[in-house]
């Protein structure tokens, strides 16, 4: 059973970042107690993928904080040694499987160096640890060994979940991970990560548009737009009764049994 | 008129992959009725969109085709030059992505009457009036600014809303929407779907809406067709089709997707991965090695598609299973 008590894992506060003139997120705070997983919610230009990057480490917040497992991470780090830190406190899976893996790496690989990089284990005890990766995200020997353009993309997408996790991290940032992915193959996927959650201490940011996908995989919510927080609480509360006339709209506009389509005034 | 508009009849389509000829679509057959709106569901591989493309006589050079397409009573198969041309006037596409579809240099207004003015010879001003009055049957306003812009200063949901009115210009009689909300966001997909569905109600436009979400289909359309692995699997009145579908892998697909009013401890995942036409088993059911409901006579040989219940399944076991197959609530 996840913990609900302990410090946060991820405490984000006043987070703001502007490109040029445009403020792309602003004043969004939120934070994620060890073990718990959050969502957050939003259209293209909410600014999502904006606190996910500045989280990964991939842009620097204007104004802000972030601190992760009691290290702050609003600014660059200085040493090699710190960035390996950084890695081991979050990780990211993206949206797009063709593109986030080296072409000329085997699975296997791919996870060994994140091991080797990351714990330094000899040889034998990455081995081990690489085939208990595999497995835990389903994928066979076979397509362990296989490259990257022998994989579907579902099994593409395995691969990065099984890379982020050789890290071990405390928090897993799951960019529209499995947005890109059919229907029947998106299942399995949010099976094992449920799995994972269950069976593992890490915490998911779930970043989404897609919120039958957010139910399945979330304790709360917050839900954005145009770079701010309209809505957070609990993600099933939400979903059931949306309070800000955004969520509302964009309750009402997801495609269900009988739904018809309305143009608005 | 009250024949069918498009017949499609055991459209075949081979093409060479890694080396070999193979049937990316085998014995494809249905139709659609003036004003009527007909799904296209498949996952990826199932061969939908080859399905318009052989509808818009898009396929790639040197694809082999049997079986036939005819459009208002005439086969499109041997159409060519100014015939294969106004064809073309007749039937519109849209796709998923509005800016692969669009000269990035050009402005909205060249793009939009470029069909009009040298296809059908009508002069630039009264073009351009039509190209603006398009625009506004999608709810685009301030249309004749928009012409004189280009398509990096648009969202993706105008730009999509242009494509439609682009399509609408030479008055189609048939729309092929191949998944054209697929890139927006949902409360645009909504208004996207919206101004389809408005289309055909107010201009009787017919049309073919390719997706990969049951639900999204059956918002707009009469009846649906399920295709898996290049062949069709089911046909159905797209409002039974979630709820008493005639197919297991419709049934298996709509109790996949994860439900927004419900949290699931776990999802019903199918097992293993929807094949792409050509790995399909030449003399088994295609859906067999990841059908829970799967026996020896399906490994006996490719089932027909056969009538039942007002639909059609290509199922061994379509008539046993009937009643089986509705989606059970989740524990």
């Amino acid at each position: 059973m996840p913990e609900t008590g302990g410090a946060p894992v991820l405490e984000v506060a006043g987070l703001r970042k502007e490109f040029g003139a445009l403020v792309a997120v602003d004043d969004v705070s939120f934070v994620l107690p060890p073990g718990r997983s959050i969502a957050i919610v939003g259209e293209s230009g909410s600014g999502k993928t904006t606190i996910a990057r500045m989280i990964v480490g991939l842009e620097r917040p204007t104004r802000g904080t972030i601190t992760a497992c009691g290290h702050d991470r609003s600014r660059p780090v200085r040493s090699a040694r710190d960035r390996r830190r950084r890695g081991r406190e979050v990780q990211i899976v993206f949206q797009d499987p063709y593109t986030s893996l080296d072409p000329r790496q085997t699975a296997e690989a791919t996870i060994d160096e994140v091991l080797r990089l990351h714990h330094g284990w000899p040889a034998g005890r990455r081995r081990a640890r690489v085939a208990e990766l595999t497995e835990l995200v389903g994928l066979d020997t076979r397509q362990a060994r296989a490259l990257p353009r022998s994989l579907s993309g579902g099994q593409r997408q395995r691969v990065a979940i099984a890379r982020a996790l050789a890290a071990e991290p405390a928090i897993l940032i799951l960019d529209e991970s499995v947005a890109a992915l059919d229907v029947s193959i998106q299942a399995q996927v949010l099976n094992l990560l449920a799995d994972i959650r269950d069976e593992t201490a890490v915490s998911y940011i779930l970043i989404s548009h897609d919120l039958a996908v957010v139910r399945q995989l979330t304790d709360e919510a917050i839900v954005l737009y145009r770079g701010e927080i309209v809505e957070r609480g609990r993600t099933a509360q939400i979903l059931d009764d949306p309070q800000h006339s955004y969520t509302q709209r964009l309750r009402a506009s997801v495609p269900r049994p009988g739904w018809k389509p309305a143009r608005r005034a | 008129m009250n024949g069918p508009l498009l017949e499609v009849d055991g459209l075949t389509v081979l093409l060479d992959v890694e080396g070999a000829r193979r049937a990316v679509l085998s014995d494809i057959s249905f139709a659609i009725r003036p004003g009527e709106a007909v799904g296209l569901v498949g996952e990826s591989g199932s061969g939908k969109s080859m399905t318009a493309r052989a509808i818009g006589r898009l396929l790639p050079r040197g694809a082999g085709v049997d079986g036939s397409i005819r459009f208002g009573g005439g086969d499109i198969g041997s159409l060519s030059g100014a015939a294969l041309r106004r064809y073309r006037g007749q039937v519109a596409m849209i796709f998923q992505d509005p800016r692969a579809h669009i000269n990035p240099v050009r402005r909205i207004g060249d793009f939009m009457t470029e069909a009009l003015r040298t296809n059908l010879g009508v002069p630039a001003e009264q073009a351009r009036r039509r190209a603006a009055d398009a625009l506004a049957q999608v709810g685009i306003e301030d249309g004749a600014q928009r012409l004189r812009q280009y398509p990096h200063q648009m969202s993706g949901g105008i730009l999509q809303r242009i494509m439609i009115a682009a399509a609408l210009l030479t008055e189609p009689r048939l729309l092929l929407a191949d998944e054209p909300t697929t890139a927006l966001d949902v409360t645009t997909q909504a208004e996207v779907m919206a101004i389809l569905d408005g289309l055909r109600r107010d201009f009787g436009l017919a049309m073919l809406f390719i997706t990969h979400d049951l639900e999204l289909a059956a918002a707009i359309c009469d009846r649906t067709v399920v295709m898996y692995a290049g062949q069709i699997v089911e046909v159905r009145a797209s409002g039974l089709l979630h709820g008493d579908p005639l197919h297991p892998y419709t049934a298996a697909l709509a109790a996949a997707r994860p439900d927004i009013a419900q949290t699931a401890h776990r999802l019903r995942a199918i097992p293993g991965r929807p094949l792409s036409a050509f790995e399909a088993p030449p003399s088994e059911c295609a859906f067999a090695p990841r059908c829970p409901h799967a026996r020896d006579i399906c490994r006996a040989g490719v089932p027909a598609l056969a009538g039942l219940d007002g639909g059609q399944s290509r199922c061994a076991r379509a008539y046993e299973l009937r009643g089986q197959l509705q989606e059970v609530p989740r524990a």
